[in-house]
């Protein structure tokens, strides 16, 4: 479902466009042999390249070419065999050559597509326009000296792939999803870490609202949004701006936004604004970029499964509900440790812990799947555990967070527990006699029709089992003693 | 012991093995020349100490029997080449105080086979100029002057300092870099000799750009077989250079066999241009016999988009120095003229740091950049560079090298040509299309004007072909004896 | 196409150099004798003439993805007129 703004003269339909800038995992920078680490102290990451010394030049790291190819693959996009770098000119402190090595017309991939899901089941395919690899610049900071702007360079150089949508997205929720699909994406095929934190992605998106089935209205851009929650605000923020102007009939002038995300509003950058013109051109210090067929299919050969393909194999191998195969293929590493807890079990029956327990137990000690104290192999342990009948699915639970809190095997936990469960029909029988024997009235109640009994009666058999009992074994030998 | 500094590179050579001087008392001869020439101003720095030791190390390297290609030779480098530890200024105000904490392939290449630096040699400003009038350390003065008046002539551009210091036996060569004809231009007006190898052959790593589609660098040397020997040193495959060739290094010294039967010259008319003074006509025909004499063919060829090549180059090199100049900006090195803002500081750093020929090509490169302009200027440009090129590629099916003049006149003098800057980029009709081909040439002294001002041929070859345009140049050299030199007015 | 004072003072502006408001006119003389002068290239036939993009029918050549180069903040900022721990230091940006 698209946003709707209802507005004094009518529906208005809010039209957004994303641009993505996912930095390319790799162990140096585009042209240079430095270091792309997170977190490095100030100019440590720099070559005399990344501040542009005067007579240095670039060179370009194949595996970005490589990352950027397989990205495209993963976008079900064209690659283009003949592209072009070329140079955006503009002076900015952190940008050191005074332009940035960018592709405009000629960029290594072209148009593609991505299948989005929304809350309520229905899937949206949406245009992906490009993917060009280009320069990220260094950090400014502006309020760690009373009168200076500081510049570190250590980003300087790291390579970027900017992955342009076509404006096909009707909403902030859309364009969440977008955002985390493409993340979703980026990840399974390793191309770039995602982590929105760091400023591994970030977007800047195009807004523009229309009265449905109008042309396109004019956008406003707001830049390097790095969270998704600063993304859905600026949109439903900027929407309503834009609404509010058309309705009193005023024109949107076409511009650069920054999205206060303190304020929870955006406002114009004048001085980004004035006299932009990038003024490209081919960056005579390098050669168009090229490769052949064969290049292509050999990345195509070792691409992973992507989330869209796993997600149909869990449901139609795996034989998973629709909606658990979405939650378990969000994340490559869910899905990885969902395969490695399945092998060999029921594939159900292991979603089910996964989902609702396990990540129940990770959200309680604040922990991730990437830190986690119960391994794939330890939950599966568990998992069999019930699958034999040695304890109850109850216990289960119970040993579960006692593997979260201690580290601890699920074997090991129910052997010091004594929680093994007692299947032996003898001991279980006379328990059931006893009981039987103890509450006449309420078996008389329960043959005269009161079946909701029976769970008094089990209830009982377990409590004087100490919950060890097998409760499958119980209601095998309870029923027909009740029934008389 | 004769003068030291009047030797060849090829001389000084076998003077050294010979054992017959060392290389302390070469570079002693040369830092003395050095000294009593400063009224030329070929030196932005001059590197005594660096020049003292060097020498030294290389008298211990010789030794050992540790001799590179160049070794103990006395070197001036253009202060476009990026020196480690030593001010590097790119002639202009712009870099003041830079020292680069890199050095540059060329020179690193040239080190490596033993050669010892004497100093850093003025420019035109970013190397933009034919006259090396345009320097923020001051003008060259040309070593040679008319024997008609006393009047201080231009060395040519923008490898002045180079041309100078060289042809004044100050160093024994020197680099230099040609976008448009910055080495061979200057090599005629001082009657030295001046090769541009092809576009790619010498990295351009640490060398401060100018325009990186057509830069290139190259050695000034008194002779061609020193050419020989200084570009196989300075030249090969650099991985930093993306647009540097993967290619073998020949012998180019081996390629100077003075055999040149066969040889297919070719003569373009369209370099027959009105107003190209009769001296340089009359020498163009003589260098044809001389070549005639010693077995080549002349054929004559045709260069259709000769006339467009000036207008291409003036557009792409100012567009490409636009951006490439975009990096001095007062925030990392050289110069800062504080502002009340960013903005403010960077107008004012460039508005104050670049002089006015180079601010004016700043402006025409962004101005043809600019949205609306780009297809009509640059792109219409690379365009007519593509013509240009087919046009030579063209040619060498039918040639093995071309001959022209150099420059279509001799050296001019201070403010001669100063008003109209079309005028001054007149100069460089001759050098500018094999620049824009990226093709070899290079200029050899073949004569003296009625004035006594010396004036060379340019031998153009196809690409990567630098051993066919050295020996063909070598067989111009010895036909045309030249030996004349300027009377030495600045040690007066 | 020619080009006024005005255009002149903004490209000036792009490029960020300082033009004095008195060299505007002269400034504006200048490159259009420049842009006139250019202006034969129109002259030439480029109809399905590709721009020129190297000299040498080469590739372009791919570095390793190995990190050989960096870690040196010294020599980086040795050269800065404003420095301050490391930072290259400019005045301070309000956006
Ligand atoms: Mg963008
Ligand atoms: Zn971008």
């Amino acid at each position: 479902m698209g946003m709707i703004i209802q507005g004094a003269t009518g529906d208005w339909e809010v039209v957004i466009g994303l641009e993505v800038h996912a930095q390319v995992s790799s162990n140096s920078k585009l042209f240079s042999g430095s270091a792309t680490e997170y977190g490095a102290d100030q100019n440590t990451q720099v070559s005399f390249v990344d501040a542009a010394m005067p007579g240095m030049l670039p060179v370009i790291n194949e595996m970005a070419v490589e990352q950027a190819v397989r990205t495209g693959l993963g976008l079900k996009a064209k690659i283009n065999k003949y592209s072009v770098f070329d140079r955006k000119n503009y002076f900015y402190a952190d940008l050191p050559q005074g332009y940035q090595i960018s592709q405009f017309l000629q960029p290594i991939v072209g148009e593609g597509t991505m299948t989005i899901e929304l809350k309520d089941g229905e899937i949206r395919e949406i245009g992906i326009t490009r993917l060009h690899l280009e320069q990220d610049a260094g950090k400014s900071i502006h309020d760690q000296h009373p009168s200076m702007t500081l510049v570190d360079l250590n980003r300087s150089g790291v390579a970027l792939m900017e992955i342009v949508s076509e404006p096909d997205l009707r909403s902030p929720e859309e364009a969440a999803a977008y955002v985390k699909k493409l993340r979703s994406i980026v990840r399974y095929l390793g191309t770039c870490d995602g982590n929105m934190d760091e400023g591994s992605m970030r977007a800047d998106v195009n807004v523009s609202v229309r009265k449905f089935g109008d042309e396109l209205g004019t956008r406003c851009e707001m830049k390097n949004l790095n969270s998704m929650r600063f993304i859905q605000q600026a949109i439903v923020y900027e929407a309503n701006r834009q609404v509010d102007i058309l309705e009193a009939g005023g024109k949107i002038k076409q511009e650069t936004r920054l999205y206060d995300s303190v304020k929870g509003e955006t406002r114009s950058m004048r001085s980004k604004e004035e006299a932009h013109d990038y003024r490209y051109f081919p960056d005579p210090d390098l050669l168009p970029l090229q490769f052949d067929d064969a290049y292509i299919e050999k990345i195509k050969a070792d691409l992973p499964e992507l989330p869209d393909e796993k997600k149909a194999r869990f449901i139609k191998e795996l034989k998973i509900s629709d909606y658990d195969a979405g939650v378990l293929v969000a994340e490559k590493e869910v899905a990885d440790f969902f395969e490695v807890v399945a092998k060999g079990r029921d594939a159900k029956l292991s979603a089910n812990w996964i989902i609702g327990d396990f990540f129940g137990n990770l959200k309680r000690t604040s922990n991730t799947l990437s830190n986690t104290p119960v391994s794939a192999d330890s939950l599966g342990a568990l998992i069999d555990l019930v699958k034999d009948g040695t304890i109850s699915n109850r216990t289960a639970k119970e040993v579960l967070e006692e593997m979260f809190d201690t580290g601890k095997d699920a074997a090991a936990i129910v052997d010091e527990k004594g929680l093994k469960q007692v299947s032996d029909t003898g001991a279980i029988e006379a328990a059931i006699d006893t009981i039987i024997a103890a509450n006449l009235d309420k078996v008389e109640q329960y043959r005269g029709g009161k079946d909701k009994l029976l769970g008094f009666f089990v209830g009982q058999v377990m409590k004087a089992t100490g919950g060890k009992a097998n409760p499958g074994v119980v209601n095998q030998l309870l029923k027909p003693k009740l029934d008389g | 012991m004769s003068d030291l500094t009047k030797l060849k590179i090829s001389e000084a050579r076998d003077g050294l093995k010979e054992g017959k001087f060392s290389s302390r008392e070469l570079i002693a001869a040369h830092l003395t020349a050095m000294g009593s020439a400063k009224g030329m101003n070929a030196f932005i720095t001059e590197t005594l100490d660096k020049a003292v030791d060097g020498a030294t190390k290389s008298d211990d390297r010789r030794a050992k029997g540790d001799v590179g290609k160049l070794e103990g030779i006395p070197l001036a480098i253009k202060d476009l080449f990026c020196t480690k530890g030593v001010l590097t200024t790119a002639g202009s105000h712009i870099l003041d105080g830079f020292t680069p904490q890199y050095e540059s392939t060329v020179t690193t290449n040239l080190w490596n086979e033993g050669a010892v630096m004497l100093g850093k040699v003025n420019l035109d400003e970013f190397a933009m100029g034919s006259s090396n009038e345009t320097s923020f350390y001051g003008n060259v003065v040309n070593p040679w002057r008319r024997t008609t008046d006393d009047q201080p002539l231009v060395p040519g551009g923008s490898s002045g300092g180079s041309a100078s210091a060289v042809a004044s036996n100050i160093a024994m060569g020197a680099t230099g870099t040609d976008t448009g004809g910055s080495i061979r231009q200057p090599a005629a007006f001082t009657g030295i000799v001046g090769m541009k190898p092809t576009y790619g052959r010498c990295s351009r790593w640490g060398v401060v750009a100018f325009a990186s589609s057509l830069d290139q660098a190259g050695p000034m040397t008194r002779s061609v077989q020193d050419a020989a020997i200084m570009l196989e040193a300075m030249c090969g495959f650099d991985p930093k250079d993306s647009t540097s060739v993967d290619m073998a290094v020949p012998n180019f010294e081996a390629a100077l066999t003075g055999d040149i039967r066969g040889l297919k010259v070719g003569i373009p008319k369209e370099y027959r241009l009105d107003g190209i003074s009769s001296e340089i006509s009359a020498l163009w025909e003589k260098g044809i016999e001389w070549l005639k004499n010693a077995g080549a063919e002349i054929v004559d060829i045709s260069l259709p988009h000769t006339k467009y090549a000036l207008p291409a180059y003036y557009i792409i090199a100012p567009a490409e120095a636009s951006s490439n100049l975009a990096r001095y900006d007062g925030v990392r090195f050289g110069l800062r003229v504080e502002g009340e803002s960013l903005d403010d500081m960077y107008s004012k750093t460039r508005g104050e740091g670049f002089g006015e020929e180079v601010k004016r090509r700043l402006l025409i490169g962004t101005y043809a950049l600019s949205a609306g302009y780009y297809d009509a200027y640059y792109l219409k440009a690379q365009k007519v560079r593509a013509r240009i090129a087919d046009d030579f590629k063209e040619a060498y099916k039918s040639v093995d090298v071309i001959l022209t003049p150099t420059t279509p006149s001799a050296a001019f003098a201070f403010g001669e040509k100063g008003d109209d800057p079309l005028e001054m980029y007149l100069n460089d009709v001759f050098t500018v299309p094999a620049s824009l081909a990226g093709l070899p040439g290079i200029s050899v002294p073949a004569g003296l004007s009625a004035d006594g001002l010396p004036l060379g041929l340019q031998i153009l070859g196809r690409p990567f072909d630098e051993e066919t345009v050295l020996r063909a140049a070598g067989v111009l050299e010895k036909a045309a004896e030249f030996t004349a030199t300027p009377t030495a007015w600045w040690r007066g | 196409m020619s080009l006024d004072k005005n255009t002149v003072a903004k490209v000036a502006n792009l490029a960020r150099i300082r033009v004095e408001e008195k060299d505007l006119e002269p400034m504006a003389a200048e490159l259009n004798a420049i842009l006139g002068w250019v202006e034969q290239l129109g002259e030439v036939n480029t109809d399905d003439v590709a721009p020129m993009t190297s000299v040498a029918d080469m590739q372009m050549r791919w570095r390793q993805d190995e990190i050989t180069d960096g870690g040196y903040q010294p020599e980086i900022v040795a050269n800065a007129p404003s420095e301050e721990e490391g930072f290259f230091a400019v005045p301070k940006v309000i956006e």
